[in-house]
């Protein structure tokens, strides 16, 4: 059994997730917390990739990826290799992907906290970067697990957006989804019967454990 | 001591707040006004936690804010008690005290952990989490927590106010030293006239966004308005009395009023040591003569300083004075006419009911 799929995913799924975990505090800390006027759009703009086809926002991240003008000829200048079709194509799509599932729940648990705790804590002398590290953080805990783990598999379990922008390049672009579509295109049921249950059972735990893990911190950080 | 000069404007809706006043902070102030009248607001701005508010703030010569620069909180060495107390739920106790004294200005002198356990009996407390502790033992750590960041200024925000009477009075006690003990100065907020009386020093009367009045508080106290900046309550008086001895048969206690003395049910002071009474208008009845075969056992010899009229109701406020003491009564008017009250006349005052440290005495004295 060839295994690169797999671990295509779960690198796919790891850079992702930490790129999005450094973007997505700070955006979701304004989102939660900001005045501006400008925020119910920020917030709706973060939460289209919901409710939007995959193949739509497929197609205009190809679109942006064209090697021949913009950020895709930007890119094809810097790095000498394309963006369509190429692993950091597949990341840059994964990031605008699964930002929600990012960004969401850390928004919720920032908010569900209030500006209390962090006032007290400036009063005590606390810079922002500090009171933010040491008090808000360890307060959303249970956030930013959350967001960890779905951001993580819901990259895993992308398909629309991959088959758009990366295609189906063995050890490039072909993530696990991909192999499945392809092995049920070519008839290999009994791979694809061994990959499907390897998905359908991650998906199945990594739920188990979120939800477990927030009922069990539950009474202590509500 | 320290100067606090406050020049600021906030709009908040309805709502007005515009002060431009200066005040010495020494000791234990109050800013004692009802509820609306922004005294929590300027005590966040004061704080630092409440950007819309333009202006001026200079605070012992420090600039904490400027049109054109505005201090953060984390700066200004202010540390704000809330009313809600906002331990951190993630810490134990310890931890809170521990996060407080890490990022204390090391140059500012200050308590350390072990005097701030000692004053405020947080031994037993350490190595609980912060939920699980009652209201009055979260507040005593929330004030220990204040001290160990080392402020140059403690405000406090009605921070008695989810305790109950008992609670309340012991940390009034522990609040009322702390300015002593500590070298820092509080400015207090609450509506409540009993906590002004046992731990403020001087008083700011505030109401609707104004300072309306600051005094040392034993003359505020007898102001005749004063029931406006209370949301009810009534006039009275302050008055600092000495402890002179017990009398052990009846269960009472002999308090010295400058050359007087009257008696109230037995209190537990050291002899000598000072309390402060707060005597109620309303409390006091009037007589030209020493009455005799009352009930009432404190009569004390005083002179009228003023008889203030109201209008339209049926009342007199009458101020008087016992050797530089302050006491108020109140009388109807048909009584001071049929007694002829007038300025300079001497008069008995009959006591009926004192409250003691913040703490009403019960039934007739």
């Amino acid at each position: 059994m060839d295994l690169t799929p797999i671990w295509l995913t779960l690198r796919l799924a790891t850079v992702t997730t930490v790129i999005l975990l450094l973007v997505g505090t700070p955006l979701a800390w304004w989102l939660a917390h900001s005045r501006a006027r400008l925020v119910p759009a920020v917030e709706a703009l973060t939460a289209l990739p919901l409710v939007l086809p995959p193949t739509v926002l497929g197609f205009y991240l190809l679109l942006l990826f064209n090697p021949q003008a913009g950020l895709g000829a930007f890119w094809l200048k810097l790095t000498g290799d394309t963006l369509s079709f190429s692993f950091s194509g597949l990341v840059i799509a994964s990031l605008f992907y699964s930002l929600p599932f990012v960004v969401q729940p850390l928004q919720t648990a920032f908010q569900g906290q209030g500006r209390g705790a962090m006032e007290a804590a400036a009063t005590l002398g606390a810079r922002p970067l500090d009171a933010f590290i040491s008090i808000a953080s360890p307060l959303a805990a249970r956030g930013f697990l959350t967001a960890a783990v779905l951001g993580f598999a819901h990259t895993v379990g992308e398909f629309g957006v991959v088959l758009m922008v990366g295609g189906n390049i063995p050890g490039r672009t072909q993530v696990i989804s991909i192999a499945i579509y392809e092995q049920v295109e070519t008839l290999d049921y009994a791979q694809a019967h061994q990959w499907s249950a390897l998905l359908l059972a991650f998906s199945f735990l990594t739920l188990l454990l979120v939800y477990g893990l927030n009922r069990r911190a539950a009474p202590r950080v509500g | 001591m320290a100067r606090l000069e406050i020049e600021i404007r906030l709009r908040l809706g309805d709502f007005d707040l515009r002060i431009d006043e200066a005040a010495e902070l020494t000791g234990v102030t109050a800013l004692l006004g009802p509820s609306g009248s922004g005294k929590r607001t300027l005590l966040r701005i004061i704080a630092g936690l409440e950007r819309r508010a333009s202006g001026h703030i200079h605070y012992a010569g420090e600039a904490w804010q400027q049109p054109t620069r505005h201090l953060p909180a984390w700066r200004r060495g202010a540390t704000l008690l809330f009313q809600d107390v906002r331990l951190f739920p993630h810490l134990n106790v310890a931890g809170n005290l521990a996060y407080a004294a890490k990022r204390a200005n090391p140059e500012r002198p200050g308590p350390d952990q072990a005097e701030v356990v000692g004053a405020l009996e947080l031994e037993d407390l350490l190595e609980r989490q912060a939920q699980s502790l009652s209201g009055g033992e979260a507040q005593r750590v929330a004030i220990g927590r204040a001290l160990l960041a080392r402020p140059r200024l403690l405000l406090m925000d009605e921070p008695l106010a989810a305790l109950d009477l008992d609670r309340r009075a012991r940390l009034l006690d522990q609040i009322a030293g702390l300015p002593a003990r500590f070298g820092i100065p509080v400015l207090y907020v609450t509506h409540a006239i009993e906590e002004v009386a046992r731990v403020a020093d001087r008083t700011i009367l505030m109401s609707h966004g104004r300072w309306t009045a600051q005094d040392e508080t034993s003359v505020i106290l007898e102001r005749l308005d004063l029931p406006d900046f209370t949301g009810g309550g009534a006039t009275g008086a302050l008055l600092r009395a000495t402890v002179a001895g017990q009398i052990p048969e009846f269960a009472l206690t002999r308090l010295s009023i400058g050359s007087q003395q009257i008696s109230v049910p037995a209190v537990t002071q050291a002899v000598g040591s000072e309390v402060r009474l707060r005597v109620r208008a309303r409390d006091v009845a009037l007589a030209t003569r020493r009455p005799e075969s009352t009930s009432i056992r404190n009569v004390l010899e005083a002179r009228i300083l003023s008889v203030d009229t109201e209008n339209d109701s049926a009342y007199a406020e009458v101020l008087l004075d016992m050797d530089g003491h302050h006491l108020r009564a109140r009388v109807t008017r048909a009584s001071a006419s049929e007694l002829g009250l007038i300025t300079g006349q001497p008069v008995f005052a009959l006591v009926k009911s004192i409250a003691l440290d913040g703490r009403p005495i019960a039934g007739e004295v």
